[in-house]
């Protein structure tokens, strides 16, 4: 039964997003008594509703509101317009994801201190460590119902899989498996198990793969305590002459604008809207933005590398069957600048349909070098890049005054070039990931750059020195002590793994904290 | 196909007696371009049937697979033949004839090699109308559910219970 609450419920606390990070806060604030406002910008998306055909579902899904890019990362010359590939439907881009759920590592969370100076790059240390997370992960885990943990078995490999593992092995990597994964290996928390169907980006048909959209979101609204309004695009957010936000101004889907009052605001629009936000509400009072004294408000953007590898062999693979994202190997993943880089990379099976494939492989080429590739498209084996890649100033989202959204706000300008770490963390990759599929006989390999980015991540980030960052240890902002940022925005850095664990721990780790907040009189 | 089919009056020897021969690949008559073994026939109605013919040679320049037969080039441009892309399509393919007579051909279709062909389409690589050709052929062509087959791809399995018991795991060469 979801809760109506009154637009001048000012004792609510109004989540902007229902993502990873959004929903699975709305949930557990929901769960722990609180009264929770969800505003998400998409519709409502389930199962039954998801489309197995890539454009289509890419049309019901994906975020097309303008956008633009800047810098020297091929995405803004390929995809001008779609700086990244993340969902606006409730429940967010955990529609769209693809199950890989991998905690950080230790040295991971203290990036600054383990990698020493790296010129050019804004490293910090995140203020929080492995040990004071373990907690939050394993209740995330738990959630998610990742496999490998809590004794769920893994996913069977499929033949992207297979060829992968063959080659990873033949190379002497040992760290090499199908992953741990939010699919069920098993039927698990009512959902079913995978029936290795494919296009886990385009939503889950069988609900096999954890999204906020059919379990969190719907927990929460059960309780009473959570009212989630779709298509609700949130404007800005407003406060009073204390300093402290107070409102949060949205329009309905028939246009209609509204102000939903708040006692406290928790943003979680993925890395571009919620710096967009936090930059579109300047005021007299915060001519900079909310929460922006320390100017890092949408810096230190980061993408996690993300290119590809794909090889083509004389026999089929059919790498389309089965689990999109269906093996890892995470022998990079650890630190060793013997290798000319700091930071680690994961290479994850990665598998794109035919019109996909025909759009990334090489954005912009023709040609027989490109359709003798596609000719070969049944033979092809692909895997993912996940590296991570260095925080810099000026890789930010700024706000593009020449450019207006459907509501006569400013879009948000992406603006990405790549560190030389970066480069030199990619062409390792890209040479380990042909070298794979040249040792179980690939005639062909193809290193194919960046997509559109679907791990955005380090535009409000967290910092013990209010001087360094936009949020505190617990993602209140420095600046205003009733706003909060639960996205992956908040990354101080990126590390090598898959950000949906950490975005789902933080979450949780928030949740406890606001309600903490509440119930001691102190938010 | 809905738009591409072979029609009454356009039988071989009715396309033959009407028509000439554009280049070695197509027919073009009054209205119309078709394939020589009348396979199938396209009607046009804002651009000229040697324009289309033009366009339709480009497509697969730009993306040519062997194994895919120039209908589902012509169902990726045909709308093209529209009364808003008329105007810039007759002048992007009136550029690439004049490309070609700038190289000694008669015109664009008359160049007997590809290699000859994608000479004059890399000298206009960066022009707008390249340019919205092939990015419109990314889907256009690629996105056709009846291409798919053709490169083996299966598209979606859920109706089918997935690939659960249906093969996702049946490599058998590694």
């Amino acid at each position: 039964m979801a809760a109506p609450f009154d637009l001048n419920d000012d004792s609510v606390i109004v989540v902007i997003g229902t993502g990873a990070g959004g929903g699975v806060l709305s949930n557990e604030l929901a769960q722990r008594g609180v009264s929770v406002v969800a505003l998400e910008a998409g519709g409502r998306y389930l199962p039954e509703d998801y489309v197995n055909d890539e454009w289509e579902s890419f049309g019901q899904l994906a975020w097309l509101d303008a956008r633009t890019t800047s810098g020297d990362w091929r995405v803004a010359k390929d995809f001008s317009g779609l700086p990244a590939w993340i969902v606006k439907a409730v429940g967010g881009t955990t529609t769209h994801w693809a199950g890989a759920s991998l905690r950080f590592q230790d040295h991971e969370w203290k990036a600054k201190t383990n990698y020493g100076p790296v010129q050019g790059a804004n490293l910090l240390d995140w203020p929080i460590d492995g040990a004071e997370m373990a907690p939050w992960y394993d209740l995330a885990e738990k959630k998610l119902g990742v496999t490998r943990t809590n004794g769920i078995p893994g996913l069977p490999g499929c033949n992207n899989y297979k060829v992968f593992e063959a080659g990873a092995k033949a190379l002497g990597y040992e760290e090499v498996h199908t992953g741990r994964m939010a699919i069920n290996s098993e039927e698990n928390d009512g959902r079913s198990a995978c029936q290795q169907t494919g296009f886990c980006f385009q939503g889950c048909k069988w609900g096999a793969k954890w999204s906020a959209a059919y379990t969190d979101i719907p927990r929460g609204e059960a309780t009473g305590n959570l009212e989630v309004r779709a298509k609700a695009h949130v404007q800005r957010i407003e406060h009073g002459a204390d300093g402290r936000v107070n409102a949060v101004i949205y329009v309905d889907e028939n246009g209609v604008e509204h102000k939903q009052m708040a006692r406290a605001v928790c943003v979680a629009g993925n890395s571009f809207e919620s710096p967009r936000l936090l930059l579109n509400s300047a005021t007299s009072m915060y001519p900079d933005g909310l929460a922006n004294s320390s100017g890092q408000v949408g810096r230190n953007y980061m993408r996690h590398l993300t290119g590809s590898v794909y090889g083509v062999f004389d026999k089929p693979v059919k790498m389309w069957r089965g689990t999109t994202m269906a093996g890892i190997m995470q022998d990079e993943a650890r630190l060793d600048p013997s290798r000319g880089f700091v930071g680690g990379y994961e290479l994850e099976t990665l598998s794109l349909g035919l019109p996909f494939m025909a759009a990334f492989l090489d954005p912009g080429g023709w040609g027989r070098e490109f359709t003798t590739a596609l000719d070969s498209y049944e033979n092809m084996a692909g895997m993912w890049i996940v590296g991570e890649d260095m925080p810099q100033e000026t890789n930010r989202v700024t706000l593009n005054h020449d450019v207006k959204d459907q509501f006569g706000m400013p879009v948000a300008n992406v603006h990405y070039s790549d560190h030389p770490n970066d480069r030199a963390m990619r062409d390792h990759a890209y040479k380990q990931g042909m070298a794979i599929y040249d040792a179980v006989g690939a005639t062909r390999s193809f290193p194919t750059p960046p997509y559109p980015s679907t791990h955005n991540l380090g535009t409000n980030r967290m910092s013990e020195n209010p001087r360094d960052g936009v949020v505190n240890r617990n993602g209140r902002t420095h600046d205003i002590e009733n706003l909060f940022i639960s996205d992956g925005s908040q990354f101080t850095t990126g590390a090598a793994e898959n950000p949906t664990l950490t975005i789902v721990a933080l979450a949780i780790r928030q949740a406890e904290h606001i309600a903490g907040e509440l119930s001691r009189g102190a938010l | 196909m809905t738009d591409v089919k072979t029609r009454k009056g356009l039988t071989r020897r009715e396309l033959l007696s009407r028509a000439v021969a554009a280049g070695a690949t197509f027919v073009v008559g009054a209205g119309y371009v078709a394939s020589t073994d009348a396979a199938w026939a396209l009607e046009t109605t804002a651009i000229k049937p040697e324009t289309m013919a033009t366009l339709i040679q480009m497509a697969r320049d730009i993306y040519p697979h062997d194994h895919v037969a120039d209908e589902y080039y012509a169902i990726a441009v045909k709308g093209y033949d529209s009364a808003e892309a008329a105007p810039a399509v007759e002048v992007g393919i009136a550029a690439l004839n004049a490309a070609a007579m700038g190289k000694g051909y008669a015109d664009y279709l008359s160049i007997g090699w590809e290699r000859d062909r994608v000479d004059i389409l890399r000298s206009l690589e960066d022009s707008a109308f390249f340019q919205q050709v092939r990015g419109g052929l990314v889907t256009g062509l690629y996105n056709q559910k009846a291409v798919w087959p053709l490169f083996g791809y299966e598209g979606e399995s859920f109706s089918k219970g997935g690939y659960i018991d249906r093969g996702f795991d049946d490599i058998n060469w590694l």
